[in-house]
C-alpha cells in the first residue's frame, strides 16, 4: 500500500463517520457541523487528485457560504423544532439507501476503474484550463447562469423587502 | 478569436434587455406612473416578434451547437411571446389593485419568457437546464409576488418546493446521461445512441427516465401533479394564465426536442411508462375537475388534463405526434389563457371570487365576458367548430392513424367527460342570478383586450386551422 | 524525500512560531498603545524584579499563565462540545492561510533551491479566501454554543458581517489577479519586482517618464482596490470600528461572552493571528511582499544605471527582513485604528459593505480591464 493510498483510506474513513453522523446526530447543529466536516474532506480529497481548484471552490461555495446559511437559519429557528422524527420517512430512506448501494456496488464489481484516474493533461483543474473552457466552451451557460443570479436577486429583494407604508 | 454567431440569441436577448431596461426604468417612476412600463415591455416584445417572423425558416446554430435557432424554436418563441404580451395586458389593472410591484413584475414576466425561449432552442443539457431555471425561478416568484395574499405566498413556497424537487431530477437524469454517453450535447448524444445500438450502459436508461420524471412534474402529470391545483389558485390570476400556457409550451417544447426527437432510439423504454402517464394523466386530472368549488381550481385539474392529451401526442410519437402536439399547445394557449383572463376580470380582493356561484348572472351582467367565457369553455371541452376541437381532433387521429387506438378511445371518453364541469360555468353564467360584480370595460379595457384577442385565437384556430396546421408542420419538420 | 518533508516542516514550523509570536506581542502593543493614546502608561504591572523587557514578560509569562490557569467555564445549558470547538475553529483558518503566502523569493544552498514559502499552490489567492470564508464557524458556533442571548447576537452579526465583507474583499483583488495575471502568489510577488515603465506601452512616454521609475507595486498599480482591501480585511478581522459582533457597549462581547481561561486566548490569539493574515496579504498583494525596490536577484540595480551587487544570502536576508517590516508596519497600523476612529452603527457596516465598497470594487474591475485592454 502506497502513501497515497493510506491517506486515501484515512479521508475516505473519516468522510464516511463524518457522513453518518450527519445522518444519525440528533441535534441539528451538530449535524451541520458534521455535514461542514464532510464537505471540508471532500475538498481534501479532491486536493489529493490533483484538482486543488476544485476542492478550494468546494470549500469556498458549500463550507464557506452555503452552509453558513444553513446554520443562520437553523439558530433563528428553534433547533429542537427541526429534530428529526424517525418512522415511516425513516425506513422509506433506509430502503432506498440500500438499494441505491447494491446498485453502486453492482456498477462498480462490473466496471474496471480507469489506470489512470488523472485527467491527460497536467493542466487538469488548472485555473487556467478552467477559466478557458468557461469563457470559450462554455460562455453561453455562464452567461445564462448570470441571468439566473440576477432573477434570484430580483426575487429575493421583491420578496423579503419591507414594504413602507 | 473565432466568430460568433449571435443571430441564434436575438430573440431571447431581445426580450432579456427589455427586461433589463423595464427593471432600469423602474427606478425612475414613483408608485402610480409606472403605466409606461407595461408599454415598455409589449414594445420589447412587439419587436422580438418582429424578428422572430423576420427569422423564420432560418436553421442557425451557434456556441458549438448549444443553440440551435430553427422553426421549432420560433414557432414556440412565438406562442411564448403571445402568452408574455396576454399576460401583461391582462395584469395592468390586476396588480395595480393588489398593490403588487409593477416594474418587477413585468422585468419578471419577460425574463421568464427569456428562460423559455432559450428552453425551446436549447440543444445542450446544460443549457437546457439552466434556461428552465431561468424560467422557472421567475415563476416561482411571481407566483408569490402578491405579497398581501397570504396565499399567493403560500403557492409560491409549495411551486418552489416542488419545482425544486424535480429540478433535482431533471439535473440527476442529466448527470447520468452524461456519465454514460460523454456529452451533454444533444447531438453528440443522439450520434451515441445511434452508433452503439442496444449497448447502452443500465444507467443512461435510468438517466432517461429521471428526466421523464423531471419534465413530468414541470408539466403537472399525474402523478406528479400535486403542487399544480395549489399553485394555480394561490398564484394572482394572470400569472396562472401565464403558467398554464406557457410555462406548459415551454416544458413540452423542451420534452419534444429532446426527449421525443433527439432522444428516440430510447423510445421503446419509456414508451410503456409515457402510455400509463397519459391514461392516468387525463382520467385523474377530469375526475378531479368535476368534484370542484373553484373555477380556478377546476382550471388547475383541467390544465392537468388537457397536459394528458398532450401526453398522447408524445406517446404516438416523432412521425405522427409532432405536428398535432404543436398544434395542440397554440390552441391551448388561447382558450387556457382566455379562461383565466376572465376570473382576473371577476377578482376583486384577496378572496378573490372565483367560485362557481361567482359567475352567477356574469352574461347578462358582462355580456362580452359571458359570451367570451363560454367560448373559452367549450373550446376546452372540444366542441366543433372551435379551437380545442381542432386540437384535439388532430392529437387523436394520430393516435388512431399510428395505431393506439385504447389511448384514442380513453382520450375521447375523457373528453366527453370534461363536458360536464365546463358546461356547469356556463349554466351558472346564464341561468343562477347573484355572484360577483365583475370589472366592466371602462374599468379595465386592457384586460378587455387581451380576452378578445384570446377569443378571436380562439375562433380563427378551430375555423381555419389550416394556416397554423401548416406552420406547425414545419416547425416539427424543421428539427434535425 | 526525507530531506524535502524536513524542510517543509520546518518552514512550517517557523510561520506558525512567528505568526503566534506576533500575535501575542500585538497583544501587548495594542495595550500599550491604548495606553499611549489615552495619556496613561498601562500594562506596567507585570515584570520579574523590575524587568519588564518591553513587554516580552507580559506576552510570553504573564499572559499565558494568567489565561490558562483562569476556570475555564462551560455555560449549563450550553453545548459542550461544540464550546470547545469554537476557538480552535476561529484560530485555525488564521493561522492555516499562511502556508501560501511566501515570506522571500527561492533560497539556494547548495544545489537545493528552497521556495521561501510553505506551500506553492497554483490557487494561491482562492485558497487564501476559501480559508478566511471558514473563520466565520467559530464565530457562529461559539456563540450558538454558549446559549446566551448577547452571544447569539453577535454570532448573528459577526457571520453577516463578515460574509457581507468577504464578497467585497474577494472583487477588489481581483483587479490585482488581473495585472499580474496569476493566482500564485509568490508570482504575485515576483511581478512587482519590476518597474512601472514595462507596463506601460512604448507610446506613452510622458507617463513613463513621469511615474515609470516606481517599482510595479499594486499600490501604485491598484490605489483604489488597496483601500478597499484594506478596509474589508479590518472588517474581517472583527475590530474597530467594525467590532459590532463584539459590541461591548450593546451586547458586551458578543459571540464570546461565555468564554474564559485558554478557550478565550484562543479567540484573542485568533484575532490578532488574523491582523497579521491581513497583513501579510496587505504586504503581497500590494507592497511588492519581500521585494524591496530596486533589489534584484544579485543585487541593487537603480532606475539611474547605478548597481551595487550583493551576495544571495544578504540578498534572501534582505528580502525576509523588507516582508517582516512591512507586516509589522501593517499590524501597527490596523492596530492604530483603534483608538482612531469611532465605529460605525451595525446598518452603516451594511450599507458601507453592500453598497459602498462592493459596486467601487466592480467599478474598480472594470476600469483594469479597460486599461489593460488599453495598454496592450
Amino acid at each position: 500500500m502506497t502513501s497515497s493510498m493510506m491517506i486515501f483510506y484515512l479521508l475516505a474513513a473519516l468522510l464516511v463517520l463524518s457522513s453518518l453522523m450527519v445522518v444519525f446526530q440528533r441535534n441539528v447543529v451538530h449535524c451541520a457541523m458534521a455535514l461542514v466536516a464532510a464537505l471540508f474532506l471532500i475538498a481534501i480529497l479532491f486536493v489529493t487528485l490533483q484538482a486543488a481548484m476544485v476542492g478550494v471552490l468546494q470549500i469556498l461555495v458549500y463550507a464557506g457560504a452555503i452552509m453558513v446559511l444553513f446554520l443562520f437559519v437553523i439558530m433563528l429557528l428553534n433547533p429542537t423544532a427541526l429534530e428529526p422524527r424517525r418512522g415511516l420517512s425513516w425506513g422509506f430512506g433506509m430502503l432506498v439507501a440500500l438499494l441505491l448501494a447494491g446498485a453502486l456496488a453492482a456498477l462498480v464489481s462490473h466496471n474496471e476503474a480507469p489506470a489512470d484516474p488523472f485527467a491527460a493533461t497536467e493542466l487538469f483543474g488548472a485555473p487556467e484550463s478552467l477559466a478557458k473552457s468557461l469563457f470559450t466552451d462554455f460562455v453561453l451557460p455562464f452567461e445564462i447562469a448570470s441571468v439566473l443570479l440576477l432573477i434570484a436577486i430580483v426575487g429575493a429583494v421583491v420578496l423579503a423587502k419591507r414594504e413602507h407604508n | 478569436m473565432t466568430d460568433v454567431n449571435l443571430v441564434p440569441l436575438l430573440p431571447a436577448t431581445q426580450v432579456l434587455l427589455t427586461a433589463l431596461v423595464v427593471l432600469l426604468l423602474d427606478l425612475f417612476y414613483q408608485e402610480g406612473e409606472k403605466g409606461l412600463l407595461a408599454w415598455v415591455s409589449l414594445l420589447g416584445l412587439a419587436l422580438c416578434a418582429g424578428e422572430t417572423l423576420f427569422l423564420w425558416g432560418s436553421q442557425e446554430s451557434a456556441f458549438g451547437d448549444a443553440v440551435m435557432l430553427d422553426n421549432f424554436a420560433l414557432f414556440f418563441t412565438q406562442i411564448f411571446l403571445g402568452a408574455a404580451a396576454l399576460t401583461i395586458l391582462s395584469s395592468v389593472h390586476y396588480i395595480r389593485q393588489a398593490e403588487i410591484h409593477e416594474g418587477e413584475f413585468y422585468a419578471l414576466v419577460l425574463f421568464a419568457t427569456t428562460g423559455m425561449i432559450l428552453m425551446a432552442a436549447a440543444k445542450d443539457l446544460i443549457v437546457f437546464f439552466l434556461a428552465l431555471e431561468t424560467m422557472s425561478i421567475a415563476v416561482y416568484i411571481l407566483t408569490g409576488i402578491w405579497r398581501a395574499s397570504g396565499r399567493s405566498s403560500e403557492a409560491a413556497m409549495k411551486y418552489f418546493l416542488m419545482g425544486a424537487f424535480a429540478t433535482g431530477f431533471l439535473l440527476y437524469g442529466i448527470a447520468l446521461i452524461y456519465g454514460a454517453t460523454g456529452s451533454t450535447h444533444l447531438n453528440e448524444i443522439s450520434n451515441y445512441l445511434i452508433e452503439s445500438p442496444e449497448d447502452w450502459p443500465p444507467y443512461l436508461i435510468g438517466g432517461a427516465l429521471l428526466l421523464l420524471v423531471g419534465f413530468a412534474f414541470k408539466v403537472g402529470a399525474v402523478p406528479f401533479h400535486f403542487w399544480v391545483p395549489d399553485v394555480y389558485e394561490g398564484a394572482p390570476t394572470p400569472v396562472t394564465g401565464f403558467m398554464s400556457v406557457a410555462v406548459k409550451a415551454a416544458a413540452f417544447a423542451a420534452w419534444a426536442r429532446i426527449l421525443m426527437h433527439q432522444l428516440a432510439p430510447l423510445d421503446s423504454d419509456w414508451a410503456f411508462p409515457l402510455w400509463v402517464l397519459a391514461i392516468i394523466t387525463m382520467t385523474l386530472g377530469n375526475l378531479l375537475a368535476i368534484s370542484q368549488a373553484s373555477v380556478k381550481r377546476m382550471l388547475a385539474y383541467s390544465s392537468i388534463a388537457h397536459a394528458g392529451y398532450l401526453l398522447v401526442a408524445l406517446v404516438v410519437g416523432e412521425e405522427w405526434g409532432g405536428l398535432p402536439l404543436l398544434f395542440y399547445l397554440l390552441t391551448y394557449a388561447f382558450m387556457a389563457f382566455g379562461a383565466f383572463a376572465v376570473i382576473t376580470a371577476l377578482a376583486e380582493t384577496e378572496q378573490s371570487p372565483e367560485d362557481y356561484r361567482d359567475f352567477s348572472g356574469l352574461g347578462f351582467k358582462h355580456p362580452f365576458l359571458g359570451m367570451a367565457m363560454t367560448l373559452f369553455m367549450l373550446s376546452l371541452a372540444g366542441f366543433p367548430p372551435l379551437a380545442g376541437f381542432a386540437g384535439k381532433f388532430y392529437v387523436f387521429r394520430s393516435a388512431v392513424l399510428s395505431g393506439h387506438l385504447a389511448l384514442a378511445i380513453i382520450g375521447v371518453l375523457n373528453s366527453l367527460l370534461s363536458v360536464i364541469y365546463y358546461l356547469r360555468v356556463i349554466v351558472a353564467m346564464y341561468m343562477e342570478e347573484g355572484g360577483a360584480e365583475g370589472k366592466s370595460f371602462r374599468q379595465a379595457p386592457y384586460l378587455y383586450i387581451a380576452i378578445g384577442l384570446a377569443a378571436l385565437g380562439t375562433l380563427y384556430l378551430g375555423i381555419l386551422p389550416a394556416r397554423a396546421l401548416e406552420w406547425s408542420r414545419v416547425a416539427f419538420l424543421s428539427l434535425d | 524525500m526525507i530531506v524535502d518533508i524536513g524542510i517543509i516542516a520546518l518552514k512550517a514550523f517557523l510561520v506558525l512560531f512567528m505568526v503566534l509570536n506576533l500575535a501575542g506581542v500585538l497583544g501587548w502593543i495594542e495595550r500599550k498603545g491604548s495606553a499611549l493614546m489615552q495619556d496613561r502608561i498601562g500594562a506596567n504591572r507585570a515584570s520579574i524584579l523590575g524587568f519588564a523587557g518591553m513587554g516580552l514578560i507580559n506576552t510570553l509569562v504573564a499572559d499565558p499563565i494568567k489565561f490558562l490557569t483562569k476556570e475555564d467555564f462551560i455555560p449549563p445549558r450550553g453545548d459542550k462540545f461544540l464550546h470547545t470547538l469554537a476557538p480552535c475553529m476561529a484560530l485555525f483558518p488564521a493561522l492555516v492561510t499562511f502556508a501560501v503566502i511566501p515570506f522571500g523569493d527561492t533560497l539556494q544552498i547548495g544545489e537545493r533551491v528552497i521556495n521561501l514559502q510553505v506551500a506553492n499552490l497554483n490557487i494561491g489567492i482562492l485558497y487564501v479566501f476559501a480559508m478566511g470564508s471558514l473563520g466565520v464557524y467559530g464565530i457562529v458556533i461559539g456563540a450558538w454554543a454558549s446559549n446566551n442571548k448577547f452571544s447569539l447576537l453577535g454570532g448573528v452579526r459577526g457571520s453577516a458581517q463578515m460574509i457581507s465583507y468577504e464578497v467585497a474583499m474577494g472583487l477588489s483583488v481581483i483587479g490585482i489577479l488581473m495585472v499580474y495575471g496569476t493566482l500564485e502568489l509568490q508570482e504575485i510577488a515576483r511581478g512587482q519586482g519590476t518597474l512601472i515603465r514595462e507596463f506601460l506601452p512604448e507610446s506613452w512616454r510622458f507617463l513613463k517618464s513621469a511615474i515609470g521609475w516606481l517599482p510595479a507595486w499594486g499600490i501604485f498599480l491598484q490605489p483604489l482596490a488597496f483601500l478597499l482591501f484594506f478596509t474589508a480585511a479590518v472588517a474581517e478581522t472583527k475590530r474597530v470600528p467594525f467590532d459590532l459582533p463584539e459590541g461591548e457597549s450593546e451586547i458586551v462581547a458578543g459571540y464570546h461572552v461565555e468564554y474564559s481561561g485558554g478557550k478565550f486566548l484562543m479567540f484573542f490569539a485568533g484575532e490578532f493571528a488574523e491582523i497579521v493574515t491581513a497583513a501579510a496579504l496587505m504586504t503581497t498583494l500590494f507592497f511588492g511582499g519581500w521585494q524591496v525596490p530596486y533589489l534584484l536577484r544579485d543585487g541593487f540595480h537603480f532606475p539611474w544605471g547605478a548597481s551595487w551587487l550583493l551576495p544571495h544570502l544578504a540578498v534572501v536576508l534582505l528580502q525576509v527582513g523588507a516582508f517582516a517590516v512591512k507586516v509589522v508596519f501593517f499590524c501597527w497600523l490596523q492596530i492604530l485604528l483603534r483608538w482612531s476612529v469611532p465605529r460605525f452603527r451595525y446598518d452603516q457596516v451594511m450599507r458601507l459593505g453592500w453598497k459602498m465598497l462592493l459596486p467601487l470594487a466592480l467599478f474598480n474591475v472594470i476600469v483594469t480591464a479597460l486599461v489593460i485592454v488599453a495598454v496592450q
